[in-house]
């Protein structure tokens, strides 16, 4: 059994905690770094999806998981920023600033529609958010000239100092290379003041706001930095799909990001990898189930949104803390073998308390 | 003449918006979560209505009684079975859970009824009435009929009944509620199947209007907008809010720009929630330590 004893507040926001950690992370680094090696182009672009996902996922979790804020329209900060890429790089803008521009760009309108964030909280700001979705997905389809309309628009590939990072090893290497500088971001802002304070404000507002923290100002912060992975995020998103349409960016995208979250495990950036391995895994099970499946049930137009609500819905009810807690208790079990209570996971429940007058 | 017509179908679309808000009003009132799936539930009970009135053959006013009651029991083993657990969780987890459960309720009726847009044999539908230029579909009559008479049964349901007034003592605080003897769980339950209930009669009201089919649960995001411009929470606003929906769309449409009717719904609820997010009628107080 491991016990770390924290005398100073610099153990308390180190990044590693323990050797064991140093240990694992860097055993996790040898191996992405050789897949390519032993792993078929196939597979690398599945991964590369899984690591796009997971930058979005980044994203969402600072501000669903960390902050405490529900957004259903995440698919829209994926589409203007793969929209902002391909037009950038269809202009001739170099692929890395223009990745950088598509993140400052959809971080900035994060910011504009965090605005209304400060007034509202819980389902107004949720319900916000999904309007939000609605009229850029409409808004796109309707920009003709500028996005191809519903027709869509092709992406230009992806290139470096003459280099096409549009192969699937190349684009690998891409994705990995964002994942890691996105994790390490999102890590550091967690260890600040305005992570901490993004964390004040989900346990609770009116402590955090006892203490000194401008709410108004760390959750619209928390909406920019949220919008802008996912920016960064939709650019590469745009490479990996190659031609992009409004339809990819529907409401149901934006759950799928919300399910990645909430089935990794809300509250920590281990979730975010676990979730976007799930989702992205998802699909292709489904496929493989399909072919086993009796064709009465497989045949169902809407069995993958479907599924999708399911585990939602099951993961909810009975592991709202998802794949890590679950990993947690397990390792917890381990690590304390013969003194393990159940009842050191138990969730506090609150009961709750309207602010409505009549 | 034309402006007068428009007036009337934004008045009966809105009164289909106004409908289904009333649901949400409804379990939000009581509950303090929000259903998500009142859309899809709406879309099922369209579907049940379908199956006794044109698959079983029954009368229709018996066919109607059926699905009312069908539905009314389909959200009490929602509640019994998905919502309950859910009690003392955040909020927003149950605004994901009844999401998940709009997306499983698509995936059914898809899957039980097919894809296929149907329509409800009703003898509520297909005459018309005239006024000089202006011509009313039956359907849209009984729809706006229908919608006030619902609300004026909630109002009275709410404001003088025992029951109603327990609801509402639930939904302000549960365990003060719970403490003088209101029996809050079995509060609950009563309310998602009155909910459902009402579910079901938007989806008979509607289906002559615009067919049924299993992504009809999509208007429930508009009737959303509705109860927001309302003040979630208000019952009257609910219905108001679904008539400002209503006709702002139906204008939008004819003389916006392109695509601007659709958009509207969303760009009136953003708009509320910039100026004054407490609705029309705000029943919202900020909270004191």
């Amino acid at each position: 059994m491991r016990f770390i004893f924290k005398t100073r507040y610099q153990y308390d926001i180190r990044i590693f905690k323990h050797g064991g950690q140093k240990f694992w992370f860097g055993l996790l680094t040898v191996a992405v770094l050789a897949a390519p090696l032993t792993l078929d182009t196939f597979y690398l672009g599945e991964i590369s999806l899984v690591m796009v996902y997971a930058i979005a996922g980044i994203g969402l979790m600072l501000l669903v998981g960390y902050t405490g804020l529900v957004s259903l329209g995440h698919a829209a900060f994926l589409a203007i920023g793969a929209y902002t890429h391909a037009i950038l790089i269809t202009y001739g803008v170099p692929f890395a600033l223009s990745l950088i521009i598509a993140a400052v760009f959809s971080g900035l309108i994060g910011a504009i529609v965090g605005l209304p964030a400060m007034r509202m909280t819980g389902i107004y700001l949720a319900i916000a958010t999904l309007a939000f979705a609605f009229i850029v997905e409409h808004s796109i389809g309707h920009m003709q000239d500028l996005t191809g309309g519903f027709r869509g628009m092709a992406v230009s590939r992806p290139q470096m100092f003459g280099v096409d990072l549009g192969a699937p090893v190349a684009f690998y290497f891409v994705c990995l290379f964002v994942l890691f500088a996105c994790m390490l971001i999102a890590i550091n802002i967690l260890r600040s003041p305005v992570g901490r304070a993004m964390i004040g404000i989900r346990d609770s507002e009116i402590s955090a706001q006892s203490m000194g923290i401008d709410l108004a100002k760390t959750k619209s912060l928390a909406f920019a930095i949220s919008a802008a992975f996912t920016g960064l995020a939709g650019g590469l998103f745009a490479h990996k799909l190659g031609f992009l349409t409004p339809d990819t960016f529907t409401l149901l995208l934006s759950i799928q990001l919300l399910l990645m979250v909430v089935v990794g495990g809300l509250g920590s950036l281990h979730g975010v990898i676990f979730g976007a391995i799930f989702i992205g895994i998802l699909p292709q099970g489904i496929a493989i189930m399909r072919d086993s499946l009796p064709p009465a049930i497989s045949q169902i137009a809407g069995l993958e949104p479907g599924l999708f609500g399911l585990i939602l819905v099951l993961f909810l009810i009975f592991e709202p803390l998802g794949i890590y807690g679950r990993w947690r208790k397990i390792r917890n079990f381990f690590e304390e073998f013969p003194l393990y209570r159940k009842a050191t996971h138990k969730r506090q429940k609150s009961y709750l308390r309207t602010e409505r007058v009549r | 003449m034309e402006i007068l017509q428009l007036l009337i179908s934004g008045i009966s679309q809105g009164c289909v918006y106004g409908l289904i808000a009333l649901g949400f009003v409804l379990i939000y009132k009581a509950t303090e979560m929000v259903n998500f799936a009142q859309g899809d539930m709406m879309m099922i009970g369209a579907f049940t209505g379908f199956t006794y009135i044109n698959l079983a053959g029954l009368p229709f006013v018996w066919g109607v009684l059926a699905t009312i009651a069908t539905m009314a029991v389909l959200g009490m083993l929602l509640e019994r079975l998905v919502l309950r657990p859910m009690i003392g969780e955040p909020p927003f987890a149950v605004l994901m859970i009844t999401i998940g459960l709009g997306f499983v309720f698509r995936a059914f009726a898809g899957a039980v009824w097919g894809n296929e847009p149907k329509s409800i044999t009703s003898p509520l539908a297909g005459g018309v009435f005239r006024f000089g230029e202006v011509t009313v579909g039956y359907e849209n009559v009984t729809v706006i009929v229908a919608t006030a008479l619902l609300c004026a049964a909630l109002y009275l349901f709410f404001r003088f009944t025992r029951l109603g007034i327990a609801m509402q003592a639930a939904s302000q605080n549960q365990l003060a509620a719970y403490y003088v003897g209101i029996p809050v769980k079995r509060i609950f339950t009563l309310v998602w199947a009155m909910s459902a209930a009402i579910a079901a009669m938007a989806g008979i009201l509607v289906a002559p209007i615009s067919l049924i089919d299993p992504m009809m649960g999509f208007i429930g995001i508009k009737a959303f907008a509705a109860a927001i411009v309302g003040g979630f929470g208000s019952l009257p606003g609910a219905i108001i809010g679904g008539l400002v929906v209503g006709i702002a769309e139906q204008f939008a449409g004819l003389y916006g720009p392109p695509g601007s009717g659709d958009v509207s719904a969303y760009l009136i609820l953003l708009l509320m929630l910039f100026i004054r997010p407490e609705g029309i009628f705000s029943t919202l107080q900020r909270k004191k330590v």
